[in-house]
């Protein structure tokens, strides 16, 4: 009997199959090439979501590129804007290497603002106090609530496994109605929902400081907080894959059964990552306020802690990558406050992420067309 | 501050919560977790909103928000199911879409028109009944009533019925639900929509029965999440849902009557005297539903009780483990 009763009830078969093996590895390039596709596609999506509400996709576009990189001025611009990012980004990553998700950078970032401006406000440093010590004191006074931020949740999930990404994503929510009770109610200059304007001391530098030596440096607004910025993400780079620390935490993330059998504390490495990745969400709050807006107000952030999630998975959880993404992102959001409707960057953004964790399933499968066998 | 006024009035918001919660116990029963309810109630209550404004039919306009969130919510299957990617990012992907979707399609339409609200209903021989009659069956929004209903059919669905039975199954063993000859991938399918679904019809609840409007994000502010709390204090069992999601409700209302007298149980009110005390009376849900997590995790500790042990694992038919 040649012909089996199936095949001759289909006479006709598609002549190509879908093969789909699992990878046993799965090398560099491919991981860059597909990320790379996905970011594009996700663009070519949003265009089309775009065109669909009645804008012109190829002018935001290029609006959005001209606006964010056309020139030194508001290349200065794009930079400002990847600053909290780069923190943000790097404050996920860290968490997330542990396989903890922390949601609540957004009020690590507030809750650092908070604590900058009370180093100033409740005159912790005296007005007249050098900008060092000034600076310096924020810096503590930021890392410090945004870590206080994170041991909440750590030592909630350590001690008594409550989910983490139910208590950061309410301390979100409790840390914008605290830092709303001290510009209304505490420190609100003439009625205004904003507390007064920092002294000079409280200013990080910005390369426009230098524009009476060199003229071409006029406007540019990049302030210090960038290079603090990418120091910290450099260091996380290093804590995360260079120090037995990291690798004990690489490890958590991996096979906690492991790491639990190779005696390494997992309850303490929980509060202490939630406290090192709130803490540098914090500082990006401070960096924010010092560097950029010079006061406490509620307006400070249009939502990089969550932002930095995305970032975070983009940079495949690798700080080094996220000075890079950041400051694509940080175009896209520097470029995209002027898009309408207000929603589409958000947007954008939830695409590109959709994108991102649908396409590693080509790095996890061999995914070809071949003939059917016969 | 009288208690029945204030239960009364907490099971509207408490309505909301109790859809998105039972939907959420539906998806993770079967073993996907989907933290974008936040996005598909608002998508649910942009297209709820919309639609009852277009064309003056409020069931259209729930079908409608049915359908969005649940389109939604097949995105996270695909992503989640078949291409095995991690649930917490997807949903949290998810949320961005929904909330950044709700935003573009809702622009201009908090000034697109009035609507009624959907019909109350006085139940007659129950509402004489002392206490639980004026809290429960005077005047509620017909949406309360569907709410009442779909607690005891999900708690019956999923505890003594078959198709219940292969739910759990999934969600516990799906290896082993697997070689019993259940589809593991299409049930996991089914219940994710259901939880979609039912977080539009959460959504609409919001923009049709409790605030009619359309207030951007604020529309929700938070509420999405709190269910996804709440799912882990009910320990994924619909009464226990119902109770949190009412007992929200009431805590909300709590919140806002509390601000109005002069004297509190005889003492000055100082949330009358100082307003901006007002901001810490704002973070009482969401402190209250992390105290409500830290009881719900030690008597899960204490009494053994948890998630669902294939929650959040992708199944991969053939490889070890779940």
């Amino acid at each position: 009997m040649t012909a089996t009763p199936s095949s001759a009830r289909r006479s006709f078969r598609f002549p190509l199959v879908l093969q789909i093996e699992p990878r046993m590895d799965s090398p560099r390039w491919l991981a860059l090439l597909v990320s790379v596709v996905a970011v594009l596609l996700a663009l070519v999506m949003g265009a089309v979501v775009l065109a669909l509400v009645g804008g012109n996709p190829f002018r935001a576009y290029a609006h959005i590129a001209g606006a964010a990189f056309g020139s030194l001025g508001v290349f200065s611009d794009t930079l400002v804007k990847a600053t909290p990012l780069i923190f943000t980004g790097t404050a996920c990553a860290v968490a997330f290497k542990m396989k903890l998700w922390n949601i609540g950078a957004e009020g690590q970032f507030f809750m650092g603002a908070l604590g900058a401006s009370i180093v100033i406000l409740a005159g912790v440093v005296s007005e007249d106090a050098s900008r060092l010590v000034t600076l310096a004191a924020m810096v503590v006074g930021g890392a410090l609530f945004g870590a206080a931020w994170g041991f909440i949740p750590g030592i909630l999930k350590a001690r008594l496994r409550v989910n983490e990404i139910i208590t950061t994503l309410m301390l979100n929510y409790i840390s914008f109605a605290l830092v709303n009770y001290f510009i209304f109610g505490v420190w609100s200059e003439g009625g205004f929902q904003m507390t007064r304007t920092f002294q000079r001391a409280a200013w990080l530098p910005r390369i426009s400081d230098l524009a009476d030596q060199f003229p071409i440096m006029r406007g540019l607004t990049t302030h210090a907080g960038f290079i603090l910025a990418v120091g910290v993400a450099i260091i996380a780079w290093y804590i995360l894959f260079r120090s037995l620390w990291g690798y004990e935490i690489r490890l958590i993330g991996d096979n906690p059964r492991a790491a639990k059998y190779a005696g390494i504390k997992i309850t303490r490495n929980t509060v202490l990552i939630l406290m090192l990745s709130g803490g540098i969400a914090g500082l990006g709050g401070m960096s924010e306020i010092a560097g950029v807006i010079h006061r406490l107000q509620g307006s400070i952030s249009p939502g990089y802690g969550f932002t930095g999630i995305i970032i975070a998975w983009l940079a495949k959880l690798n700080p080094l990558l996220v000075i890079p993404v950041s400051i694509l992102f940080g175009g896209l959001i520097l470029a995209g406050r002027e898009i309408q409707p207000s929603g589409i960057p958000r947007l954008i953004q939830g695409i590109i992420l959709f994108m991102l964790i649908a396409s590693e399933v080509f790095l996890r499968y061999h995914i070809r067309l071949v003939r059917r066998p016969a | 501050m009288d208690p029945i006024i204030i239960l009364h009035a907490g099971i509207a918001t408490g309505t909301v919560l109790l859809f998105a919660t039972l939907g959420e116990i539906f998806a993770e029963r079967s073993g996907i977790m989907n933290l974008g309810l936040e996005g598909m109630m608002l998508i649910g209550a942009m297209s709820a909103f919309s639609i009852t404004v277009a064309t003056g039919n409020g069931l259209l306009g729930i079908v409608g928000a049915m359908l969005a969130a649940g389109a939604l919510s097949m995105l996270h299957g695909v992503v989640t199911i078949h291409f095995q990617a991690d649930q917490v990012v997807s949903g949290l992907a998810l949320t961005f879409l929904g909330v950044g979707l709700a935003l573009v399609f809702g622009e201009g339409l908090s000034k697109a028109g009035t609507i009624s609200l959907l019909p109350r209903l006085t139940v007659p021989i129950l509402s004489p009944v002392p206490v639980l009659g004026p809290i429960f069956f005077t005047n509620q929004s017909v949406l309360a009533y569907v709410g009442y209903m779909l607690v005891p059919f999900s708690w019956f669905f999923i505890n003594r019925t078959r198709p219940g039975m292969h739910l759990r199954a999934v969600g516990e063993n799906p290896s082993a639900a697997d070689a019993m000859g259940i589809n593991v991938y299409r049930q996991r399918y089914i219940y994710v929509l259901v939880g979609g679904l039912l977080a539009g019809l959460s959504g609409a609840t919001i923009s049709l029965a409790v605030s009619p409007g359309w207030f951007s994000e604020l529309t929700t502010g938070g509420l999405g999440w709190i269910a996804v709390g709440l799912v882990i204090f009910a320990a994924w069992n619909p009464w226990r849902a119902a109770f949190g999601a009412y007992a929200f409700g009431a805590l909300r209302r709590t919140i806002l009557d509390i601000q109005g007298p002069q004297l509190l149980l005889g003492i000055r009110n100082p949330f009358f005297f100082n307003p901006y005390y007002g901001f810490f009376l704002q973070m009482l849900p969401f402190v209250f539903v992390i105290v409500v997590l830290i009881i719900a995790s030690r008597e899960a500790l204490r009494k053994r009780i948890g998630a669902p042990a294939a929650l959040g694992l992708p199944y991969v038919r053939g490889e070890r483990g779940l």
